[in-house]
């Protein structure tokens, strides 16, 4: 019997590449479930032509593969590369060299990029740069189509695949399985089109919501109970840094390894959807204010309204938030009128 | 005389080369080469100290925490701190996780799809092998992904996500648990131990740790038809292939002692020259430069490191640093922490065999079932309500060096603050132990000298033998050349 919802069409290829990453996004999706990776691909109708650290293939098998599809004697649908270009020193790309092909990797992305009929960036280094293009770049780490927020990278903002579209940048550090699963079926469905990306290009199947959605921290939030440090209980983003509210991502909605997320994890949302978040202009785990009050304040929402609401609902912050918001459990639980607790 | 270049190597973690020269059948001399630089030691360069927690787990995403733990304990040496021990023991557990998360990979992935290769189809186990373990497509995939998922929602318990967690801090964890959280915790730790002791092992795991001799392994194993369990497949095929004798190391290992709980780890430290034992110093460790794409030769102290590229350099052949200590090299992995703590199995098998790919896997596997057990322990010493992270503020002026234990073997941190901001970094991962080129008096690296005598067969372009060899030590070179 075959899992395969597609049985009469012919599986979509595809073949995944790392460069100036971490293999963070592979292991992650190593943690897809229900079903688990391997199941969902055989479901989604996709043939793993290669993948680095999960094929059979090694050697010469695989650089024989590429040269096929780079020149296009084997066809090509999906193509992935997960962490970023690396084209330094001096624009050569040597400072990564595919092995066993005394070529550079960037050389190798450049032209199975020219062939694919999707070209997918998995984590935000492949997208942006990431990680890997923080502090003084010394790689000279860039994007697939962007460098930063800058468009351009390897393939250029221009860039279109040979099915109309840009590079579908599923970013994250890492990324959560579930992203990359349901964006490869929808690939795999024919169904996908610009309208299903952000202004990043990024999958709006996630940037939809921002990680502040489904927060369990929402009440504090409301009343601007905060968090003075890290593992206490209140909302992070006035002291913390935590930049959920303007975060593009389901993070909170969708459960990571079963039921956590960094906010569950008592430590502030990074932003690491977002081009350039590795490089934040201030400490990660500090809010930065003027006049006391934070800069980066929610998406969508005027200054001064916030300061009107966030002075109204700091009065009226009840004393159970109050406490809990600086302790490192939750410590006083919510309390009926008619039932006092013994 | 003939040269080959092996490579891509996929199934390990990151990119790797190696090229060799062989004459009458087998390999002569090996070059190990790491073809990737990203230069994460460049990046930390004047960042805020505690923000070495957000990059740092970044240079690995096989290994995301143990690269936190390194850093959190490097800080902590600089702010003189020590967690509470709710706080060590939440690390030890979120730390735990990934190693064995690490060894199930690496075995059920990585290492156990070799000998599924066509080269290999005249052999009787092949077809119950194949069938088994045959990459992206055996039946062990299927058992193994959804109990290793299962396995990391401790992850999400105690750390937010894995990988690249924020939840390891100087101070401790992040992430306080609750009294029915530690029950959670629990019942996840027993359906994994449940997985272990009916597909890898075929047995309980307190009998596979208490395999004092290769003998007792044996006898173990006898009793047992070898597809009763994944554990006795890898015994018949090793004792089929002989790989007691194939990949043997130096004779020289490092481990700087895995999971601390007050100055204490679970698993010793020190250092195995040869069948005698003695104590580690990091003031002994030196990197030296001379065949690594970097200015200038070295050696150099990690703690004065420096990391300066030089991709024309002549005399080079790899991004990785060869690590020393006093000058020699060292072996480090599942094999070096299980012999240097005193497993009389793991003690037996290097006596009679020295480190070989059969001595690797075995320590490897010994090693998740010693953990688990532990972890257990670990869970039911968490005081809910309790204390776990320390909040003391952050020097000026300061240095620090964090040691822990990878899957793979040393990892250390060698960090300096100046005015607030970070003025060194370095790293030395355990695959730049392992995986190390030439010094400047020529001795290879260990997987360099193991390589010697690997046998390559008649018309073998990516040898299988190498393959073996290479994956035995489970190489991650994404931390290698971080």
């Amino acid at each position: 019997m075959s899992l395969r919802p597609n049985d009469s069409k012919a599986p979509l290829s595809l073949f995944w590449l790392q460069s100036g990453g971490c293999g963070g996004c592979s292991q992650s999706a190593l943690g897809a479930e229900n079903p688990d990776l391997m199941t969902s691909m055989e479901a989604a109708n996709i043939d793993v032509l290669w993948h680095p650290s999960f094929s059979q293939a090694s050697g010469r098998e695989v650089v024989s593969l590429m040269e096929d599809l780079a020149g296009g004697g084997k066809p090509l649908d999906i193509l992935c590369l997960e962490g970023s270009v690396m084209s330094g020193p001096n624009g050569t790309g040597r400072f990564h060299m595919m092995p066993g092909t005394g070529k550079p990797m960037m050389e190798w992305i450049r032209q199975l990029a020219e062939k694919a009929r999707y070209v997918v960036a998995v984590g935000s280094c492949a997208a942006y740069g990431g990680i890997t293009a923080a502090g003084e770049n010394p790689g000279d780490a860039v994007g697939l189509s962007y460098e930063g927020r800058k468009p351009g990278g390897l393939l250029g903002g221009d860039f279109r695949s040979a099915a109309g579209l840009p590079v579908i940048n599923i970013s994250g550090c890492p990324i959560h399985p579930g992203w990359l699963c349901e964006t490869l079926h929808q690939i795999a469905a024919n169904t996908y089109s610009a309208t299903d990306l952000d202004e990043w290009t990024r999958p709006l199947s996630y940037t939809m919501h921002l990680v502040h959605h489904g927060c369990a921290r929402n009440e504090f939030y409301e009343y601007k109970a905060s968090a003075e440090r890290l593992c206490d209980q209140g909302c992070m983003m006035e002291n913390l840094g935590c930049k959920g509210t303007q975060a593009r991502a389901d993070c909170n909605i969708r459960a990571w390894n079963g039921s956590g997320s960094c906010l569950d994890g008592n430590y502030p949302c990074i932003n690491c959807t977002a081009p350039e978040f590795e490089e934040p202009g201030h400490d990660f785990l500090e809010t930065p204010k003027v006049a006391g009050i934070p800069i980066g304040l929610p998406t969508d929402m005027p200054k001064a309204w916030f300061v009107a609401l966030a002075s109204l609902s700091k009065a009226a912050t009840p004393v159970r938030l109050k406490h809990n918001a600086t302790a490192d459990h939750l410590s006083v639980p919510p309390s009926d009128k008619r039932k006092p607790r013994s | 005389m003939s040269r080959l270049v092996v490579g891509p190597f996929n199934r390990v973690e990151g990119d790797l080369e190696v090229r060799i020269e062989c004459g009458d059948g087998t390999v002569t001399s090996a070059e190990v080469v790491s073809p990737l630089y990203r230069g994460f030691e460049r990046i930390l360069l004047n960042k805020p100290p505690l923000d070495a927690l957000v990059y740092a787990p970044r240079i690995c995403g096989i290994c995301s925490v143990s690269q936190s733990v390194a850093a959190a304990h490097a800080l902590a040496d600089a702010m003189d701190i020590t967690p509470p021990r709710n706080g060590s023991l939440a690390v030890n557990l979120v730390h735990a996780v990934e190693n064995i998360a690490d060894h199930l990979t690496h075995f059920y992935l990585f290492f156990m799809p070799d000998f599924a290769r066509p080269v290999y189809q005249s052999e009787p186990w092949f077809e119950d092998i194949s069938s088994r373990f045959t990459a992206m497509k055996g039946t062990a995939v299927e058992t193994v992904l959804p109990a290793r998922a299962q396995f990391l929602h401790i992850m999400g318990i105690l750390a937010g996500k894995w990988p690249h967690t924020l939840s390891i801090q100087p101070g401790g964890s992040t992430r306080t648990v609750a009294a029915a959280e530690t029950a959670r915790l629990k019942a996840v730790l027993v359906a994994f131990r449940r997985f272990l002791e009916r597909t890898l092992f075929g047995a309980p795991l307190k009998q596979i740790v208490s395999l004092e001799s290769g003998e007792a392994l044996k006898a173990w194993f006898a009793n047992k038809a070898p597809n009763t369990s994944d554990f006795g497949r890898f015994l018949h095929v090793s004792e089929s292939l002989d790989l007691s004798a194939l990949g043997r190391s130096s004779g020289n290992y490092l481990s700087y002692g895995a999971y601390q709980m007050a100055g204490t780890p679970l698993f010793a430290q020190g250092v195995w020259r040869n069948g005698d034992p003695t104590d580690f110093s990091p003031h002994s460790v030196a990197e030296d430069l001379t065949s690594s794409w970097y200015k200038p030769d070295g050696p150099e102290a990690p703690a004065a490191g420096t990391t300066d590229p030089d991709a024309d350099k002549e005399s080079a052949y790899s991004w990785c640093k060869a690590p020393r200590l006093d000058g020699e090299i060292m072996e480090t992995g599942a094999l070096a922490r299980q012999l240097i703590d005193g497993h009389p199995l793991i003690r037996d098998l290097v006596a009679r065999h020295g480190g070989s790919v059969h001595t690797r896997v075995v320590a490897r596997l010994l090693e998740i079932a010693r953990t688990v057990l532990a972890m257990e322990d670990w869970i039911s010493q968490l005081e809910p309500g309790g204390a776990f992270i320390d909040h003391t503020a952050m020097p000026d002026q300061a240095e620090g060096i964090g040691l822990t234990e990878a899957a793979r073997g040393s990892l250390g941190h060698w960090l300096s603050i100046k005015n607030g901001k970070i003025a060194n970094y370095q790293i030395i991962a355990p695959t730049t132990w392992n995986f190390s080129p030439r010094d400047r008096i020529g001795t290879p690296g260990p997987l360099e000298q193991a390589l010697v005598g690997a046998p390559v067969r008649e018309g073998e372009t990516d040898p299988v033998a190498v393959q073996h060899i290479v994956r035995s030590f489970d190489p991650c070179m994404v931390c290698t050349v971080h």
